[in-house]
């Protein structure tokens, strides 16, 4: 019989190879229909009002103007007259026409009046946050703080802080919605929870749950913005109903995209650190805030990875603002966390004057449980940067720095779970040899396809090719939403079991033909044959037709017998700059990264996600930044012009290195697109310190900032 | 965007004649790339929008053997990254957009006449950006992008164009065809600080066109621009410079125009910076020294004090550049 | 650098469980129609009798990939809007509309141009190439399979602007330097972070292309 256990090294056909992703092919042709993409007979463009204001009561609203439009079908108030507005652009207005120029010109045919509130929306200088807008601080504390700061060699104190920014999802969040008789709904909506999103949507319109059916080919990116079926998707389909129930396609405009539909909340401390002469870190204080709009968010964890500081005091305060709501932003609290902890401990040790790297080594058991991966993963970071050769102590310029561009080098290591989630998988094998893998998952764009494809490929002994894949629907088995890495964990062990089970049945039907028993039976390259015994063996398609007419379904499932995948990884990063001192400028000469995700199902697009995380990284700590405007409380960049992302030739050169094999690989496949983005801002950030031989306290780095600190630096003499 | 009716006349006569009388009640659309996101933003909201792109007699590009150029107003903006090395401060500018797409569609014409990138005009506040009770948003807004030369009027955007500041170093003539025929204005004086929201930021009456720009021979002349971008991907410079030298036998400047960009509501003459290279060899020294005057008299807005570095630095570098 | 890679012949093919046949309200024409759009008013300018189309609705005819298409829009449509609302050519990608990010660039005359700031009646007479074109009898141009090998695309939605992009380039610079990547690349963006891909697809397509151009009469 065949096991669950993942096959062994050496004996793996696909697992762990460098494999072309499935849906390259539709996308590099345009031909992959993103939910963006469906147009439906008869289809409606939807658009909603959005408040120009921060803060504001809704005084009276007029949408008949705009009902009274040829081509409009239906205006729905979704927030009238009372409704105290709490950020810009938030909704009040929904309605769909038959095409978008005529939605477009009914919006601009409604009239709201506002009474005008005070509003904040900015909260880095907390001095200037009212104390209305402070939400309770939470504090914690271990050891004796007072006193090893009093009895410690060397105390450095700073200021550290991270500006919100935004997903900018490409695809931007909306969906196509109809309903097809008048108890049953059709959505095509941009997801990261196929199986479950129309849940919310069911809740809302009175319907039972199986009358909603949810469909979505690709996505166009989500970070963690897009689990919720959102206001706009239940809006929507209402007014789809309102419209006799025709196809509604509505999707947010760039600039409510950026300005709304998900951020990532601001991290700003003040944090105090302190050291014994030879490096041993002693404690650690930090009182930090940040704000993720108008809700509660939790705590940074601080200090991050340094976990057994054995002095820790910490506080936070979550401060209420007037802005579109955070969402999960691709590992929720870990960048800044990492931004912060490792920017304080790199000044420690500029003021010891020793080599970070080294610093780190000698502190490394204080990272707890995976201080032997960091061990490894740093040693070989600094050699895929040439640490030894290219770093010098901050501010001296690393080699090859001129009088006006300065070289510096810095890093920083990272943590993240990533435990599988639920998953339920269907394996199907039939009769004519064809084999299908059915889930309701989705891929965003992390090779998930192609994962479930080289599962059930390496558990049935066949070729890629031999396994179709369907995906993105909820009347497949349900499997959970992409979020916290949890996917490949949940995905591969269901497949990985529903496979094995679907091919032990097999077994059982062939044995007896072939004058054996099941357990005496194994699947290799294209065959079943009795183990170790080519010459007794059935081709994969004559094995099939003995099914008869029936083929053999196995539900495989995630919790299950025996454990697959786990969770907790650990990676290092380290990043090569160059500074322009004239202009404050920063380039990326070479940034690597060594990461840990236990046994990897595909190399390539493994790599891709870690290279993907640390170019998102680049251009968070670079250039990312939501302005908000204290006067107007308008976010002034909500376009792709200010709101900057890095392109092709910002990045500079990049190397990633995967570890695996032994010590890796026996804890089965552990999530991968949350970990490595973890590090870049502080690795970046420590970089620039080191070349420039002063902290820039805030990300993104900006030749405003970048300049104001050196003009510090250069006030203190 | 407004509904709007629209014609594609063949001669730049039509087009005037299509053109209305006072600004806001037609547009002229050529490129697009800052027409369309202006329409989509409801800042213009014409009636009429009459694409120039027809007139194919304004597309031209011509290069006589003098070292002058005659560049139609409807030539592409890649088109002139092609010109030859007289004319390096342009084709530098040009090439600072990175962006092939804005190349291939913008035009040159459409480059000088693009509206500023002022964050709150593109937000609806209007080009002066004031709130409904009149008060002015810049100076205690966010002004980190904002003007810091020429800014003691009520405008305090920047002037957008790329190529500007090299036309006006090389002393370019701009033509403009209107319904009294045609007029020529030095380039310099082609742009202007608006007083009020309803006045434009160049010269051009509602129903005139710029059709050509005529840069004199470029024989001798060292030119170059340099721009202070924070991505290598398209960006709009944080400030820039451009620069045209002529030296004599003993490589000492004989004449020199440098013009800022992106620094205040026109494209900045900084004459007395120009004047201190005169009969001076070019060094570190002398192009730092020129930089530092270029911003002698800059007046900083709340946040955006960086910028006089980086305007004096763009002014060093690129008279380093042309001389290199 | 992919050839020890494994390749899959049969992709996924989308599976919408949804009719779009019913869709397409823009129709093929032969294309000896003449490429203008019908006006219903002349305004009389300098002398001329010059067309004056809209503000309403206004039959256009566009050459997309070869084949005339005809759509009723009005003047403020634009050809991005055209190309996926009334034409379902949904390769290229609608994302910040302003000129900026190239998720909807397509080759008009040849060149890359952003299709969102292109107006639709105004693109009529100009040869229209969507990454739709490039795919021939079920082969991938070099430059998508570049992509592809390279796993140059994540999410995929700036893919085509990508591609579109990268094939505009290699057709002008079959080997480009890297001032040359840097000007023709610079006009697109990814938020997924696929640029190490797209710099090691550059690379394996400019060698492919020139296989292809050699074969063939210069390009």
């Amino acid at each position: 019989m065949a096991e669950y256990k993942w096959p062994e090294e050496g004996k793996r056909q696909h697992l762990g190879k460098r494999i072309s992703r499935l849906d390259g092919p539709v996308k590099v042709s345009g031909k992959a229909k993103y939910s963006y993409d469906i147009n439906r007979p008869g289809m409606l463009f939807g658009k909603i009002l959005r408040s120009p204001h921060a803060h504001a009561k809704v005084v009276s609203i007029d949408i008949s103007a705009a009902e009274k439009m040829p081509g409009v079908k239906a205006v729905k108030i979704i927030n009238g007259p009372g409704f105290e507005i709490q950020w810009a652009g938030q909704e009040l207005v929904a309605l769909a026409a038959v095409d978008e120029p005529t939605a477009e010109d009914a919006l601009r045919a409604i009239k709201v009046q506002y009474e005008k509130l005070p509003h904040l929306v900015n909260e880095a200088d907390l001095s200037k946050v009212p104390a209305s807008n402070l939400r309770p601080a939470s504090t914690n504390a271990t050891g004796d703080v007072a006193k090893a700061f009093q009895e410690a060699d060397v105390v450095v104190e700073g200021f550290y802080g991270n500006d919100v920014i935004t997903h900018c999802c490409l695809e931007s969040h909306g969906l196509v919605t109809e309903w097809t008789d008048s108890n049953n709904v059709m959505i095509h909506p941009s997801t990261q929870s196929v199986s479950t999103v129309h849940n919310d949507l069911a809740r809302e319109l009175k319907l039972p749950a199986g009358n909603i059916h949810t469909h979505m080919d690709h996505i166009g990116g989500g970070f963690g913005s897009k689990f919720q079926i959102d206001l706009w998707g239940i809006e929507m389909t209402k007014v789809s109903q309102m419209a006799g129930g025709k196809p509604v396609k509505y999707f947010l405009d760039r600039d409510a995209e950026v300005m709304i539909a998900g951020s990532r909340p601001s991290a700003y401390a003040k944090v105090k650190v302190a050291a014994k002469k030879d490096g041993t870190i002693t404690a650690w204080e930090s009182d930090a805030w940040g704000s993720g709009g108008m809700g509660n968010i939790g705590s940074p964890p601080y200090p991050y990875v340094w976990t057994r500081i054995p002095n820790i005091k910490t506080k936070f305060q979550a401060v209420n603002t007037n802005v579109g709501p955070q969402r999960a932003w691709r590992a929720p609290n870990h960048p800044q966390a990492a931004l912060i902890t490792m920017g304080a401990l790199e000044d420690l040790a500029a003021e010891l004057k020793m080599d970070p790297l080294e610093f780190f080594l000698k502190n490394i058991e204080l990272t707890g449980v995976r201080a032997n991966t960091y061990r490894d993963e740093l040693l070989k970071a600094a050699e895929m940067i040439e640490w030894k050769k290219n770093w010098r102590q901050r501010g001296e310029g690393g080699p090859g720095s001129t009088k006006t561009v300065k070289r510096g080098l810095g890093l920083s290591i990272h943590t993240w779970g990533g435990q599988p989630h639920n998953s339920d998988c269907d394996v199907i094998i039939n009769p004519d040899g064809s084999v299908e893998v059915k889930m309701g998952t989705q891929d965003l764009g992390v090779g998930t396809r192609t994962a479930l494809a080289i599962v059930a490929a390496e558990s049935l002994g066949l070729p890629l090719n031999a396994i179709k894949v369907t995906i993105g629907d909820n009347r497949l088995p349900v499997s959970g939403a992409s979020g916290g890495s949890t996917t490949i964990g949940g995905i591969s062990s269901s497949t990985r079991r529903g496979s094995i089970d679907a091919l032990n049945t097999l077994f059982e039907k062939v044995a007896p033909a072939m004058n054996t028993t099941p357990d005496k039976l194994e699947a290799v390259g294209g065959k079943i044959q009795v183990i170790g015994d080519a010459t007794k063996s059935l081709t994969w398609k004559q094995a099939c037709a003995k099914l008869g007419t029936q083929p053999i379904t196995a539900r495989g499932k995630q919790p299950g017998k025996e454990q697959l995948a786990s969770a907790g990884v650990g990676g290092v990063q380290m990043a090569d700059v160059s500074v322009d001192i004239e202009t404050g400028i920063v380039k990326m000469n070479k940034f690597v990264a060594v990461q840990d995700c236990g046994l990897i199902i595909d190399l390539k697009t493994a790599e891709s996600q870690v290279f993907g995380a640390m170019i998102m990284g680049v251009t968070y700590s670079l250039y990312e930044e939501k302005v908000m405007d204290d006067q107007t409380g308008r976010m002034l960049n909500a376009n792709m012009e200010f709101y900057r992302l890095a392109g092709l030739r910002d990045i500079g050169e990049f190397q990633v290195h995967m570890m695996t094999g032994k010590g890796y690989d026996e804890r089965g496949p552990i999530g991968l697109g949350e970990p490595p983005t973890n590090s870049p801002g502080a690795a970046i950030a420590n970089a620039v310190a080191n070349a420039i031989g002063v902290r820039v306290s805030t990300l993104p780095l900006t030749p405003d900032r970048v300049l104001a600190a050196l003009a510090k630096k250069g006030g203190k003499g | 965007m407004h509904k709007f009716e629209y014609a594609s006349p063949t001669t730049k006569e039509q087009a005037v004649a299509l053109l209305g009388k006072s600004w806001g009640e037609t547009e002229a659309l050529a490129g697009g790339t800052d027409l369309l996101s202006l329409l989509k933003d409801y800042l213009v909201t014409p009636k009429r929008v009459v694409n120039l792109k027809g007139i194919k007699e304004l597309s031209s590009v011509l290069t006589p053997r003098d070292g002058s150029a005659r560049i139609g107003a409807l030539a592409s903006i890649e088109a002139v990254r092609d010109l030859g090395r007289g004319f390096a401060a342009l084709s530098q500018a040009a090439a600072g957009i990175t962006s092939p797409q804005i190349r291939n569609m913008g035009t040159v014409g459409g480059d000088l006449c693009q509206r500023p990138r002022c964050w709150y005009f593109r937000s609806g506040f209007g080009l002066l950006a004031k709130d409904e009770s009149g008060n002015a948003l810049v100076p205690n807004g966010d002004n980190r992008y904002h003007a810091i030369l020429g800014n003691d009027g009520e405008a305090k955007f920047v002037n957008p164009s790329s190529l500007a500041p090299a036309f006006i170093a090389l002393n370019a003539k701009i033509k403009i065809f209107g319904p009294a025929g045609e007029r020529e204005v030095e380039a310099a004086k082609f742009f202007v600080t608006p007083k009020s929201a309803s006045e434009r930021e160049y010269a051009l009456q509602p129903n005139e066109i710029v059709t050509m720009i005529h840069v004199p021979s470029t024989l001798g002349v060292r030119s170059a621009t340099y721009e202070v971008r924070q991505r290598e991907v398209l960006d709009w410079p944080l400030a820039a410079a451009s620069v045209a030298l002529t030296l004599d036998a003993s490589k000492k400047v004989k004449t020199a125009r440098i013009v800022l960009g992106h620094v205040a509501p026109v494209p900045w003459v900084a004459e007395e910076a120009a004047q201190s290279l005169i009969g001076k060899t070019i060094s570190e020294d002398a192009a730092a020294e020129a930089g530092r005057l270029a911003v002698a008299n800059a007046h900083a807005l709340s946040r955006n004090a960086y910028k006089i570095q980086l305007a004096s630095v763009a002014v060093k570098r690129a008279i380093l550049q042309a001389v290199s | 650098m992919s050839s020890s890679d494994e390749r899959h012949d049969n992709p996924q093919a989308d599976q919408a469980g949804v009719s779009r046949r019913n869709f397409l309200k823009g129709t093929s024409v032969a294309l000896t129609v003449p490429l203008i759009a019908q006006s219903e008013k002349v305004v009389k300018a300098a002398g001329a009798d010059v067309p004056v189309y809209g503000p309403d609705k206004v039959n256009i005819t566009l050459t997309v990939n070869g084949a005339a298409k005809t759509a009723s829009v009005e003047p403020r449509v634009t050809l991005l809007d055209t190309l996926r609302n009334e034409l379902d050519t949904t390769g290229a990608k609608r994302v910040c509309d302003r000129a900026t990010c190239g998720a909807c660039t397509v080759l008009m005359d040849g060149k890359p141009v952003y299709s969102c700031t292109v107006l639709a009646i105004e693109a009529q007479g100009h040869k229209i190439e969507t990454v739709e074109s490039l795919e021939q009898n079920g082969k991938l141009h070099p430059v998508q399979q570049a992509f592809w090998d390279n796993d140059a695309q994540q999410c995929g939605f700036c893919t085509p602007g990508f591609v579109m992009a990268c094939k505009a380039l290699l057709d002008e610079h079959p080997t480009p330097t890297d001032e040359q990547i840097k000007l023709g690349l610079g006009g697109n963006l990814c938020r997924c972070g696929t640029y190490h891909g797209i710099k090691g697809a550059v690379a394996q397509a400019s060698a492919g292309m020139k296989k292809l151009k050699g074969g063939k009469r210069n390009g």
